[in-house]
């Protein structure tokens, strides 16, 4: 293996080699090998559970009990703690956000890096700067501000300004786009050139085809915790890049959705979310839509479009504050909570599985569980043997992988966390599915899966509204599409007529109807 | 990175239970070495160490269902002190029948604690500032319905005078020892209401909606889990258990004294905590709690064995409960 790049010239700015790692009696890595060069993107590719993520951390300092050479910038070295990374000149933009809810978003940039005079914090120096780096990002927000006022999306751009902001020269983002939207997307590949420009490495992983062929300059695959190889992108074309990570070829990415159309399954009429105290413009203004069973519609928008929020608004997230009214399978029904919306037969796959997907003190079947329990009990009592019968099927059906269903969540990869919380939905036996990026940070192989069960579901009859950031895969699994800007609905689509342009404009504010 | 450090961290070694259970054993060593002439060795010390820990232990009950769900409850010790001055007043004053005078007992205490629960779950107020107000109106109104007064045997008689009327025998069989005298009554019923706690926490419905609350609070709400009723339910829980210890420490002190139970409450949350259970809620457990709770007993037990003054025992104690602590710490 290579490199393509003039390695005499210049040294190699990291260089891991036979890394190995366990968690108790589980290997994770297998005799592992790692490098990047300066002014390279290096991706590094895999499918969930691969060791990707811990393979990072270990570069990170994170995990101080591996074994292996790891030299940086021809030092050998041996990370004891994240601070020692961190002044090796390595930032890491982890796959779970590490941004602190409560504390503003320049105490989180600073956080861990404080300036001060002596002990007086310098605030002033530290916001100015701050929104220096989110000015970098387009990002026009409020330094002072707390994250967790922020979309999760912002969040994600606020994380990636915090490891930009102390000129790192080994870079690694994990998966850093999953909550992304087109724009912004662009704007990270933007800057990307340009640290490249600067002579910093970038390691970057992503479970996205199209964002690997466009910034790609090599790429290394791991497989069950094992090496594969590393090649350039241009000697590795996606079908060798698939069976690298599968180790088996895979038909078409996109398996068409086929309609299986049926009577209305949800009607919405009027719905309107409030704007919150810090924003007061209205979240969701007005929208009306249906969805028949069998149906999956698309709902495209970018960051700040309320796409989000009305789905939340219809599961009765919001409780009383959301207005309007909603029909399923012709019932007239106000959504005020959660629990009454399960009742009636919906089911909302959020965003955001650490915030409120899972609950990480549970294991894999008590959180698949959680939201049909009482379909597992009798009266007051549990029955364990019917709940881990009832998930050891579905999360079979959804291949998910783990050393054993008794496990806490939290030890899972974060694509086998997105299946725990899709096994808690379907375990509802839902009417009406609102699914907002299902397969986000899910692998290949997995997201395949997930659209042939999406094709099952419409077959049974489900009525599905979906939500992604990957035009092709809203392009593929829809049957009709409506976009969204600023909580109003400026365009709709049906499959035959919608492209990746059009939708982008719409998204960006301009009306039309077609 | 050097060399292959196989993690020696297999999951029973760090398991909270273990860890307990090591620091059991370790005061049980230093009671067996410091006996006291041999006092430690004989039965009669545990079940004397036993029945002194019952009544906190009851408290530590609701506390751990309180604490599993990310919560706190501050106000134990107070609905203790009302619960043994209604208790009392119920049975020496009233004549009441023992069982009516119970139950209603029971369902002040529910009642108190629901309050708490409403206040937290209704208004979003925290459960540190809702059931430290509570702590303080259960206290007055304790002093209220008993008129400030200790509730005891000797009834004072319109003109002025004290008559001592006969012990309710109620009081007599709570505080009575039974199986040939080789337990507690208390410590029975200490030991029902834990394995009540045992198996609501384990076997029912309710249970793992506490964990999950105390989890993931949104996560769960999204789940459609009744967050603001459970809420409730432990709180009610936790005063019922409390009503329960007062009943006992009424029987115990043949009196219902309105300052009953003052301070239970931090020997309640270290038990609870010392056992393993965290702050944060979501993880921890009954049987935890029962080894916290023996811990704490058999200190002070061992201390006070081998006459340790009140003034060095309390500082022990201290050092002690951080000492455990650190135990359950070690690595993450
Ligand atoms: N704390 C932990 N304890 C036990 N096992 C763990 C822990 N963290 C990760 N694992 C296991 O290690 C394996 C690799 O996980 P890792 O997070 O590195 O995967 P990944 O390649 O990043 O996957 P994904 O694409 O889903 O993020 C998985 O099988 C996971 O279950
Ligand atoms: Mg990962």
């Amino acid at each position: 293996m290579a490199s393509p790049l003039d390695q005499n010239a210049t040294s190699c700015l990291l260089n891991m080699q036979n890394i190995f790692k366990s968690f108790g009696s589980v290997d994770v890595l297998m005799d592992v090998n790692f490098d990047l060069y300066p002014g390279e993107v290096h991706i590094l590719a895999g499918e969930n559970g691969a060791g990707k993520s811990t393979l990072i951390k270990i570069l990170g300092g994170v995990y101080t009990d591996g074994s292996g050479s790891m030299v940086v910038n021809d030092k050998e070295v041996d990370f004891k703690s994240v601070q020692d990374a961190t002044s090796a000149g390595i930032s890491i933009i982890h796959q779970e956000l590490s941004l602190i809810g409560p504390l503003s978003v320049w105490e989180n940039i600073f956080l861990g890096k404080e300036k001060s005079s002596y002990q007086w914090l310098d605030k002033s120096h530290m916001v100015d700067y701050s929104r220096k780096i989110l000015e970098k990002f387009d990002l026009d927000i409020n330094p002072k501000r707390a994250v967790d006022e922020f979309s999760i999306g912002i969040q994600q751009m606020i994380e990636i300004a915090k490891a930009l902001a102390f000129n790192a020269r080994i870079i690694v983002m994990d998966e850093p786009t999953s909550a992304l939207t087109e724009p912004e997307v662009k704007k990270l590949f933007k800057i990307i050139e340009q640290l490249k420009e600067q002579g910093c490495g970038i390691v970057y992983i992503t479970h996205k085809m199209e964002e690997i062929y466009s910034i790609a300059d090599r790429i290394t695959v791991l497989r069950d915790g094992q090496y594969i190889g590393t090649e350039t992108a241009e000697n590795l074309p996606s079908e060798k890049l698939i069976q690298w990570m599968v180790g088996r070829e895979l038909d078409q990415q996109f398996p068409r959705h086929a309609p299986h159309v049926g009577d209305t399954g949800l009607q919405v009429t009027d719905l309107f979310v409030p704007g919150t105290a810090t924003n007061p413009a209205p979240r969701v203004n007005h929208v009306s839509f249906s969805v028949k069973a069998g149906e999956i519609l698309g709902i495209a928008g970018l960051q700040g479009s309320g796409n989000s929020e009305l789905l939340n608004g219809i599961f009765g997230t919001y409780g009383k504050s959301a207005k309007g009214s909603i029909k399923i399978d012709g019932a007239e029904y106000i959504p005020d909570s959660p629990a009454a919306s399960i009742q009636r037969g919906l089911a909302l796959l959020t965003n955001d599985r650490k915030t409120n997907g899972l609950v990480m003190d549970l294991n894999i079947i008590e959180n698949a569980t959680l939201a049909s329990l009482p379909a597992y009990s009798r009266r007051l009592w549990l029955k364990p043997a019917a709940e881990s019968k009832a998930a050891k099927d579905i999360t079979k059906s959804l291949r998910l992988k783990a050393e054993s269903l008794y496990q806490y969540v939290d030890a899972l990869s974060g694509g086998n966390q997105q299946k725990v919380v899709m096994a808690k939905w379907i375990l509802t036996h839902p009417k009406v599915l609102l699914l907002d990026e299902p397969t986000r940070g899910v692998d290949i192989g997995a997201k395949h899966e997930i659209y042939e069960l999406m094709n099952q579901w419409t077959k049974d009859g489900i009525a599905i509204v979906l939500i992604t950031s990957e035009m092709p895969e809203l392009l593929a699994m829809s049957d009709r599409i409506i976009v969204m800007h600023r909580g109003q609905v400026t365009a709709e689509f049906d499959r035959d007529n919608a492209t990746q342009e059009k939708i982008l404009t719409a998204a960006l504010g301009e009306r039309k109807t077609a | 990175m050097s060399q292959l450090l196989k993690s020696p961290k297999s999951s029973w070694l760090t398991s909270p239970t273990t860890r307990a259970l090591g620091a059991l054993v370790i005061v049980f060593v230093i009671g067996l070495i410091f006996n006291a002439d041999g006092a430690f060795l004989k039965w009669g010390t545990h079940r004397d160490m036993l029945r002194a820990v019952s009544v906190y232990g009851l408290l530590a009950c609701g506390m751990t269902l309180v604490i599993i769900t990310g919560g706190i409850d501050l106000s134990v010790g107070s609905i203790l002190g009302i619960s043994a001055v209604s208790f009392s007043l119920f049975c020496i004053h009233f004549s009441w029948p023992f069982y009516i005078a119970i139950i209603v007992c029971l369902l002040i205490g529910l009642a108190c604690g629901a309050a708490s629960g409403l206040i937290i779950s209704r208004f979003n107020i925290q459960p540190f500032i809702a059931t430290l107000a509570m702590m303080v109106f259960a206290r007055g109104l304790a002093k209220w319905i008993s008129g400030g007064q200790k509730i005891s045997t000797a009834v004072q008689q319109a003109d002025g005078t004290y008559e001592y009327v006969p012990e309710p025998a109620v009081f007599n069989f709570i505080n009575s020892k039974i199986l040939w005298d080789n337990i507690s009554v208390v410590t029975v019923i200490f030991l029902v209401c834990l394995l009540i706690t045992a198996i609501l926490l384990a076997k029912l419905r309710l249970g793992r909606y506490l964990y999950a609350i105390g989890g993931n609070e949104e996560a769960a709400r999204l789940s459609g889990v009744p967050v603001n009723a459970i809420k409730v339910l432990a709180y009610a829980m936790s005063g019922l258990f409390c009503a329960v210890a007062g009943i006992c420490q009424a029987s115990q002190e043949l009196q219902g004294d309105p300052e009953a139970g003052f301070t239970y409450e931090l020997s309640a949350i270290a038990m609870v905590v010392i056992g393993g259970t965290t702050l944060r809620g979501g993880r921890g457990g009954i049987g935890l709690t029962l080894l916290g709770v023996l811990i704490i007993g058999y200190l002070e037990k061992i201390l006070s064995i081998n006459a340790v003054g009140e003034d060095k025992r309390l500082m022990l104690t201290g050092a002690i409960i951080v000492g455990a602590v650190l135990l359950q710490k070690t690595k993450k």
